[in-house]
């Protein structure tokens, strides 16, 4: 891939943003779109891959019209998909506290929390159909909290001013989830889905330029199978794991979404990562992903490390004087309660100056001391009993006694594949959900925002859109003799036999875990020119070791999670190095982007609108080739742009 | 530390499975015990024999896949004073160094075997699909505020939804019980006003599903409460068996 | 089958059946333990009770006749609680086919253990108990059937206690028995939730305490020479 030798394709995305004032481009384009009559209905194949919240809530909902649907997800339950570990809540403009929220206040907070690299309309429709998410959710049972009169709790959440946030305890994407789960057993009891357990998709076939099936593996039986349908949805997603250490799942990938970039789609500013501040720190080389820890911890913890670089003493040898609270001497005004990226950047400074504390020197004290002298322990208890059990369970101190340690980690990615206004991507036919699609968050995205995107895109959007598309496309009846599936069948057959001949010397997971450190190292929490050209030559060397040197035991024919795990880092040391290569690309810092190059004379991170106000929307162009840029420019009529202080 | 493992190795379903022994060095007290295997399958792959296959995904103990049973307890036994975890929240400081430690599969004749230590749960779908959700349509829902819950209902259906369907209670079961996971969902939705219309439907689909299955029934031992890694309680049990007895006075089939 | 008709088909149904005939078998043994302890008012008494137990229900029911419907509904009872264990057993058998090679109990109690041992011990001991006294076909040296208080004394006292020392071990069983059951009984009928879990579990001990105490009042008491 070459820097400078990018075709760049202006102006060649239609986002298809309807017209009209913001508030009523949705209820206009919801009239202006085609409808697919009830009875019709069940003569169309649509496929959603993924049944996280967005893929089952879309699942489900198409199959209460009648849609005859397919559900494929590589977990043996559709209950167990990560949208489950989301904890903090979801936000909702319901305005019942009556502390001036609106959908208005949503859309804004939104749009200017993703520093100004979102797209308006598509931000306006989620807060828009924000409230209807709730509704929904308490009809199916989702126990949102209740005050005592039993009217649902809400709560401030990162920082909001106004308390937006709905939640369900610690839990709320597990109780969301399983809404939308639950949903969806119902409709495969109705027999209008069809649930595909423990299947991983592998490919997608593209038919006479339309998206109209995947090829899968089965993975308890290894064999290989095509399906055909009018339709491809996916919600697979973010790639989050191509650093290793993260905080999604170990089965979490981004091969759905990197298949489809291959066979046409764009992937759109995958640059975009948000890190989040509090995670446990790695314990050592064994550590397999890390474990987030809510941000509310944040309200009563002051963070600190020694003022001393290299100072192991214990904390509690450690004086006041020495102490250096760093975020509450550099933000007076907001201290230790600084947006994600500004805590993770600072805690990665002081880190790398050599404050680390731990064993590996390798996090920061979150320190609970003062609040505890303050309140009382069962105070802090009644608020964080459950993260601090957590704690305890997993490095085995008491931080009522001793503080936490904490480190930023990787939690989740804008971008992803490039989706026009209709959820629906380069290639027509394949509609992208989720988080696997980069429409909604910009730069960076709010607390207890994820939840509410998964959903809105699952229930409330691509049941429209995908209608709108069906009744007005003329699709020719299709079978699995079509050339199109025998060469994505043999694309998949090729790479699985490359991967089990290999047979080198090193584990999956060795070469995982290289890829994760490039990418941490040079394309994590601050990102230069210089490191950004490194990882762009470590990657694809890391890339040729893997081919030429991994292990992938056993037979492709049988249960193999090493194959699983191979299939998918092979895509994840492609995926990287465009990641790297985005980010080298855009030379300016926005919310989780930051570019060191600029940055104010305050280090705070300093956006190019003037350069930079578009979605990066690669498309692909070749193995090792440089991607083709299509720009699509964002315009900001209703959030005037502005730059975030937290001084 | 230095750990003696005696771990289940099953080719597939079909095939008779046994126990094999290793012996691992160098394993930090601070991995988690899924790590611990991490490590294990490192070296097995590098040595070019086949990793163990075992079922693991969040590891943040919400999502529920991890299924181990360690030295005879589901999700092994945490040996501190803090409540019973997920496999994958348990760590090797609560082992001790030359401990040799025996690893098991669910074992329940409604979860067969797929390989080694995976076993397929399908049968926890479906009994959500016999009848575990509100029958609400995606739009047909009224406004959110319009029904007050009590907060005490809101919580205890809370404690009940907080199920992750692991399966370990069925896994501790002497009878290989599906009951506390079946009761957890009906107590969910039965208490909340939304679930009120199908609950004595319910009740009476979810308990036949789950017989169906091939689940044992329950003796009312409490195994299942005490391998629990998120506190679901007995007495929701008791909920669903009220529950059933109404249903099958009120006609209920 | 529908309704309650289906009970004999779930697995919750037959836990019911085993605790509505468990509460029956309860009701029963407490009077029967409580006119067990009757002897100690002495042989006329005891009699006149044993006696009266044929005419209970009178003027309305004839010579025997409550009692044989009484007993009627007792057996009934216990055929069905037996026949509910023997199928939930073998079906919780059959639910676990390949058993783990270790299996730690973490929270089951004893009694809770040994509810299948307990239950064959005490249908074994129902049938000698039934030969022993009410029938006086086995072991019993000078049976008259119209003298109740002699059979107990020289039933007890005969073979050297022996047969006195066979009725404490299947009380014993029957206290294992009767904690569990009482507690279960709650559980399984849906009235036991964590307000009054303590409660319960506080009358199962009595109940498991002092209906085989009352019983073991009689055998001890004829070991010790108390009753002669």
């Amino acid at each position: 891939m070459d820097i400078n030798a990018i075709k760049v394709i202006e102006d060649s995305l239609d986002a298809k943003i309807p017209e009209g004032v913001i508030q009523e481009k949705w209820d206009k384009h919801r009239f202006n779109m085609k409808l697919v009559n009830p009875s019709n209905r069940r003569k169309f194949e649509v496929i959603v891959v993924g049944a996280g919240l967005a893929g089952a809530s879309a699942a489900a909902s198409m199959g209460e019209m009648g849609y005859n649907v397919h559900c494929f997800f590589y977990q043996d339950s559709a209950r167990r998909a990560h949208s489950v570990a989301a904890q903090g809540g979801i936000n909702a403009a319901k305005n019942y506290r009556n502390d001036g929220d609106s959908i208005f206040r949503l859309f804004y907070d939104t749009v200017k929390g993703g520093d100004y690299r979102s797209r308006e309309a598509n931000v306006y429709r989620l807060a828009q159909v924000s409230n209807n998410i709730i509704d929904q959710c308490v009809a199916q049972g989702v126990p949102f909290a209740r005050e005592y009169g039993g009217m649902l709790d809400n709560r401030s959440f990162g920082g909001a001013q106004v308390s937006r946030t709905f939640y369900a305890r610690g839990q709320t994407g597990q109780q969301l989830l399983l809404g939308a789960y639950q949903a969806l057993q119902r409709q495969a009891h109705a027999g209008t889905v069809k649930l595909y357990s423990r299947t991983e998709m592998l490919d997608l076939i593209v038919i006479d330029g339309r998206a109209r099936g995947i090829v899968t593996r089965d993975m308890v039986t290894g064999e290989m199978k095509s399906y055909l349908a009018d339709a491809v949805v996916l919600a697979t997603g973010g790639y989050g794991n191509a650093y290793f250490l993260s905080t999604n799942a170990i089965g979490c990938n981004a091969t759905a979404a990197w298949r489809a970039y291959k066979r046409g789609a764009y992937f759109a500013n995958p640059c975009f990562v948000q890190i989040h501040p509090t995670c446990i720190p790695p314990a050592g080389e064994h550590q397999s992903k890390l474990t987030l820890m809510s941000e509310s911890l944040r309200n009563d913890g002051r963070i600190w490390v020694p003022r001393q670089a290299g100072d192991t003493r214990p904390a509690a040898q450690i004086s006041e004087a020495e102490r250096f609270y760093y975020l509450e001497e550099k933000y007076p005004s907001f201290g230790n309660l600084v947006p994600r990226d500004v805590a993770s950047r600072n805690a990665k400074t002081v880190v790398d100056d050599g404050h680390g504390v731990g064993e590996l020197q390798n996090g920061v004290y979150l320190d609970f001391s003062d609040a505890i002298g303050r309140l009382g322990k069962d105070v802090i208890k009644d608020r964080y009993g459950n993260l601090f059990d957590m704690y305890t369970s997993i490095t085995g101190e008491d931080p009522y006694e001793a503080p936490m340690r904490i480190y930023p980690a990787i939690h989740y990615t804008m971008g992803g594949v490039w989706v026009d206004y209709n959820l629906e991507s380069a290639i027509p036919g394949l509609f992208v959900l989720g988080e696997a699609n980069f429409s909604d968050h910009g730069a960076n995205r709010l607390g207890a925002s994820a939840l509410m995107q998964g959903v809105a895109d699952g229930y409330f959007v691509i049941p429209y859109t995908l209608g709108n598309y069906l009744a007005q496309t003329q699709l020719d009846s299709v079978d699995l003799g079509n050339a199109a599936v025998a060469e994505a069948e043999a694309a998949v057959n090729d790479k699985i036999d490359k991967l089990m001949a290999v047979n080198g010397k090193r584990s999956v997971t060795h070469f995982h875990r290289e890829v994760g450190r490039a990418l941490w190292d040079y394309v994590g929490m601050a990102r230069n020119d210089e490191g950004l050209r490194k990882a762009l030559e470590r990657i694809p060397e890391i890339r040729a070791e893997f081919w030429d040197d991994v292990r992938v035991p056993g037979s492709a024919k049988d249960l193999n999670q090493s194959l699983e795990m191979a299939g998918r880092v092979a895509d994840f040391l492609e995926l990287g190095e465009l990641m790297a290569f985005d980010a080298l690309h855009r030379n300016e810092s926005c919310g989780g982007h930051f570019r060191e190059e600029s940055q104010t004379e305050e280090g705070e991170a300093l956006r190019n609108d003037e350069k930079f106000s578009f979605v990066s929307a690669w498309e692909y162009n070749g193995d090792g080739q440089t991607p083709n840029l299509h720009k699509e420019s964002l315009a900001f009529e209703y959030v005037a742009l502005s730059r975030r202080s937290y001084k | 530390m230095k750990l003696h493992l005696k771990i289940w190795r099953q080719e597939n379903k079909n095939s008779q499975g046994r126990f094999e022994n290793y012996t691992l060095d160098d394993v930090s007290q601070d991995s988690s015990f899924l790590e611990m295997l991490d490590l294990l399958n490192e070296e097995l792959t590098e040595k070019g024999d086949e990793p163990i296959a075992f079922d693991h995904d969040c590891r943040e103990g919400i999502c529920g896949m991890c299924s181990l049973v360690i030295n005879g307890v589901a999700h092994g036994q945490n040996r501190e004073p803090i409540k019973q975890v997920t496999v994958c929240q348990l760590h090797m400081r609560h082992f001790h160094d030359g401990e040799t430690i025996t690893i098991e599969p669910w074992r329940a004749q409604a979860f067969p075997a797929l390989k080694d230590l995976i076993v397929d749960r399908t049968a926890f779908d479906i009994i959500i699909q016999a009848g575990g959700y509100v029958s609400v349509s995606t739009g047909g829902a009224a406004e959110a505020s319009a029904i007050p819950v009590p907060k005490k209902d809101a919580d205890v259906s809370m404690d009940a939804a907080a199920c992750i369907g692991c399966g370990a209670c069925v896994a501790a079961c002497p009878n290989a019980s599906a009951m506390l996971f079946t009761s957890a969902k009906i107590t969910h939705l039965g208490i909340l006003p939304q679930g009120q219309t199908e609950r004595y439907q319910r009740v009476v689909d979810m308990v036949n599903a789950m017989d169906t299955a091939g689940f044992g029934g329950c003796t009312n031992m409490g195994e299942c409460e005490a391998v629990c890694p998120k506190d679901i309680s007995l007495d929701f049990i008791a909920r669903m068996n009220g529950d059933l007895i109404k249903a099958a006075l009120m006609g209920v089939s | 089958m529908v309704g309650i008709m289906s009970f004999p088909n779930t697995t919750i149904g037959k836990k019911v059946i085993m605790a509505i005939s468990g509460v029956i078998w309860v009701g029963y043994l407490a009077m029967h333990m409580y006119g067990n302890l009757k002897i100690f008012g002495g042989a006329t008494y005891f009699n006149h009770y044993a006696e009266g137990l044929r005419e209970l229900g009178a003027p309305v029911f004839g010579h025997a006749h409550l009692l044989f419907v009484a007993r009627i509904v007792f057996v009934g009872s216990i055929i069905a609680h037996v026949w509910a264990a023997i199928t939930l057993n073998l079906r919780n058998k059959a639910s676990r086919p390949v058993t783990y090679n270790q299996h730690q109990k973490l929270r089951a109690s004893t009694a809770t253990l040994t509810m299948i041992y307990g239950g064959v011990t005490i249908a074994v001991f129902i049938i000698y108990h039934l030969l022993h006294f009410t029938l006086g076909l086995l072991v019993h040296p000078d049976f008259d059937g119209q003298n109740a208080y002699h059979n107990v004394i020289v039933g007890f006292q005969s073979y050297a206690y022996i047969p006195a020392i066979i009725y404490l071990v299947a009380l014993i069983a029957l206290a294992f028995h009767l904690y569990h059951g009482t507690w279960s009984m709650f559980q399984t009928l849906g009235l036991n939730n964590k307000t009054y879990n303590n409660m319960i579990r506080s009358l199962a001990w009595a109940v498991a305490i002092v209906i085989p105490i009352g019983f073991a009042a009689v055998p001890l008491s004829v070991m010790f020479g108390i009753l002669q």
